[in-house]
């Protein structure tokens, strides 16, 4: 690396440094400019005096983020489409990703067709909210966890993983008198704790993020989840002003009221991220060996 | 049909032992199923509810799309109403909006293939040149974040940023222009869907080419120093081939999707004043199937689109198998 660089490697060098510190500014900058708008002077937010730094330090907004009785309980909601959600997922998938791990399984490749054939043709949309209508599961909890219990992506990352786990173990496990139950209890789900963790965050993360589903089977605001109200507070509203044309008198205090919100409802997911990064680059690579 | 017939025809000719031969190979045939399926039986324990949850939630609306074909009603279910044929595909193409609706489908596809696809590649090629190890981890966490931002606070954003006293015109009219309202004209849309896909998901996309450059030969490359090659032709000759393999799975698998866009983004960055350049496929069928309650027409509308994604990625398939030996199957 001390090596003797040429003139066109270091200006490669430099360019590439130069691109990569632009490459973070322009990632990191929005979410500086939220983080300040949301506890500056909303009238020094409304004429724009705010760039990166706050401006007359308050926590306004987020006191009357706080006191709203919807955002408490779309966040509760949220929290159990996350937890019942997640664990829905979880057993569904585990328990059809072992059989189909076991390479002298005769049903394995006539159900991997089976569900592999899903990735590439689905019915659609209306058909599906027909069917969820018809199953009676309209302003129901449970759609928004059901339908999308298995993520055919997730099960074919898990399957992969367990197929490398090796065939002896099984063998020695048969030989004791465990039967596939017990084996994928006692020595797969111990041997699969880092593919398990990655379901895991990448069930969470798409339910604690998802809005779509509860738009299209939700409408009672009671089961709303955090996102159906996000998208009330930061952008029908927003919308409906535009089309008005309404340029001048907007609440000024409603500006960093949304910046708040922002703040406040993705704070659980940007706190832990960069902890749980490793994990979720563990289970992309886990995705590409098969991809 | 005539396969059974056949079959038939055989037998009556086989003679009497032979006859008798082959029953007994069908029913060993049909007890070494049974034992088989003893044998599996906590697998196929296991195994059964997740069949039975694709059976439902995937294959039953695959079922549920004959009524593409009826005039549908809830009362009456789904092979209750009088049968229409091709009545709503026909309305659909002589629809005043087909070609908007294909037109925009296509142009924010086309955009994506030809700007957001390659900025992960570009973005992993320039990180992994990196040499100081804080440094491209430090640029690596920050990339991955707005992944992690959902699409609704994603959209919050940008709808927040360019709104008339937003950042973006805050900086316009500090420069001396004029401000403008981005989010009601039509020939700002694709601009702005692409650029905020590309913050949102390069970084994350990147993780993939990443992993396929580590698993280049670390060999080639000092072979290629020996040889007095530039970082630009070590680049070109070394690091771009050998992640192609990675790059065509992944084209093969957009080109799939090229009658479907990221609608759920679409859905709450649109406005009816840019629907010239922003509604597509799906949102169309949101709008006036789920939203407007015409089922079959929207059922109609969503079949189209999945039949021309199934063919193109069928195609994409095997175009890419006869030219570089690279296929999904």
């Amino acid at each position: 690396m001390l090596k003797k660089l040429s003139i066109g490697d270091r200006i490669f060098y430099a360019i590439d440094y130069m691109f990569i510190a632009l490459v973070i500014c322009i990632t990191l900058y929005p979410f500086v400019y939220i983080l300040s708008c949301s506890i500056s002077n909303p009238a020094a937010v409304a004429v724009g005096k705010v760039w990166l730094l706050p401006k007359g330090i308050t926590f306004d907004a987020y006191r009357r983020v706080i006191e709203d009785r919807l955002v408490w309980i779309s966040y509760k909601n949220t929290l159990w489409y996350v937890s019942v959600g997640t664990t829905i997922n979880m057993l569904l998938t585990t328990i059809t990703a072992y059989p189909l791990s076991r390479k002298r399984f005769s049903g394995r490749n006539p159900i991997m067709m089976f569900i592999s054939f899903t990735m590439f043709f689905s019915g659609g949309m209306v058909p599906t909210y027909l069917l969820v209508k018809n199953l009676g599961l309209i302003n129901s909890r449970w759609a928004i966890v059901i339908p999308v219990a298995i993520s055919t992506w997730n099960l074919i990352i898990m399957r992969t993983f367990f197929e490398g786990i090796p065939e002896s173990l099984y063998e020695a496990a048969t030989i004791d008198g465990c039967n596939d139950i017990g084996i994928l209890l006692k020595i797969y789900l111990s041997l699969s704790k880092p593919v398990m963790a990655v379901m895991v965050l990448f069930y969470a993360v798409s339910h604690w993020n998802s809005y779509f589903n509860a738009m299209l089977y939700l409408n009672k605001e009671e089961l709303y989840p955090l996102q159906m109200l996000l998208r009330k507070i930061l952008i029908q509203y927003e919308q409906s002003d535009l089309m008005a044309d309404v340029m001048e008198g907007r609440d000024a205090v409603g500006q960093t009221i949304r910046y708040a919100t922002i703040i406040i409802s993705s704070l659980p997911i940007i706190s832990v991220y960069p902890f749980l990064q490793k994990y979720f680059v563990k289970g992309v690579m886990i995705g590409a060996i098969k991809g | 049909m005539g396969l059974v017939i056949l079959r038939i025809n055989n037998i009556v000719l086989l003679k009497h032992s032979k006859l008798k031969q082959l029953k007994l190979k069908q029913e060993k045939g049909f007890q070494r199923f049974i034992k088989t399926l003893k044998k599996e039986k906590y697998l196929w324990i296991l195994v059964l509810p997740g069949i039975i949850w694709y059976l439902i939630f995937a294959y039953g609306p695959m079922y549920g799309l004959v009524i593409a074909f009826e005039r549908y009603s809830p009362a009456r279910g789904i092979l209750g109403g009088p049968w229409v044929g091709f009545k709503w595909f026909k309305q659909f193409f002589e629809s005043q909006f087909f070609w908007r609706l294909i037109r925009n489908t296509l142009l924010l596809n086309i955009y994506s293939i030809i700007f957001s696809f390659p900025a992960p590649i570009i973005l992993a090629i320039m990180l992994n040149e990196i040499k100081h190890g804080w440094y491209k981890k430090a640029a690596q966490t920050i990339s991955y974040l707005p992944h992690f931002i959902s699409t609704v606070i994603a959209v919050g954003m940008v709808v927040n940023f360019l709104s008339t006293d937003g950042f973006i015109n805050n900086l316009i009219s500090l420069l001396g222009g004029q401000r403008k309202q981005f989010l009601v004209m039509p020939e700002w849309f694709r601009t702005i869907y692409i650029a905020s896909g590309i913050w949102q998901s390069a970084g994350w996309n990147s993780i993939i080419y990443l992993a396929a450059i580590s698993g280049i030969d670390s060999q080639l490359y000092e072979a290629a120093i020996v040889d007095g090659a530039t970082k630009l032709n070590q680049i070109w000759h070394i690091t771009i081939p050998g992640i192609l393999p990675t790059i065509i799975i992944l084209l093969i698998l957009n080109l799939g999707h090229i009658l479907s866009v990221g609608y759920e983004k679409i859905i709450l960055l649109y406005n009816p004043a840019v629907y010239e350049t922003a509604d597509v496929i799906n949102t169309y069928v949101y709008r006036r199937g789920v939203a407007g309650g015409e089922f079959s027409f929207g059922t109609a509308v969503g079949l189209f689109q999945s039949v021309i994604n199934f063919i193109m990625i069928i195609l994409a398939n095997k175009i890419s198998r006869n030219l570089s030996e690279i296929s999904l199957w």
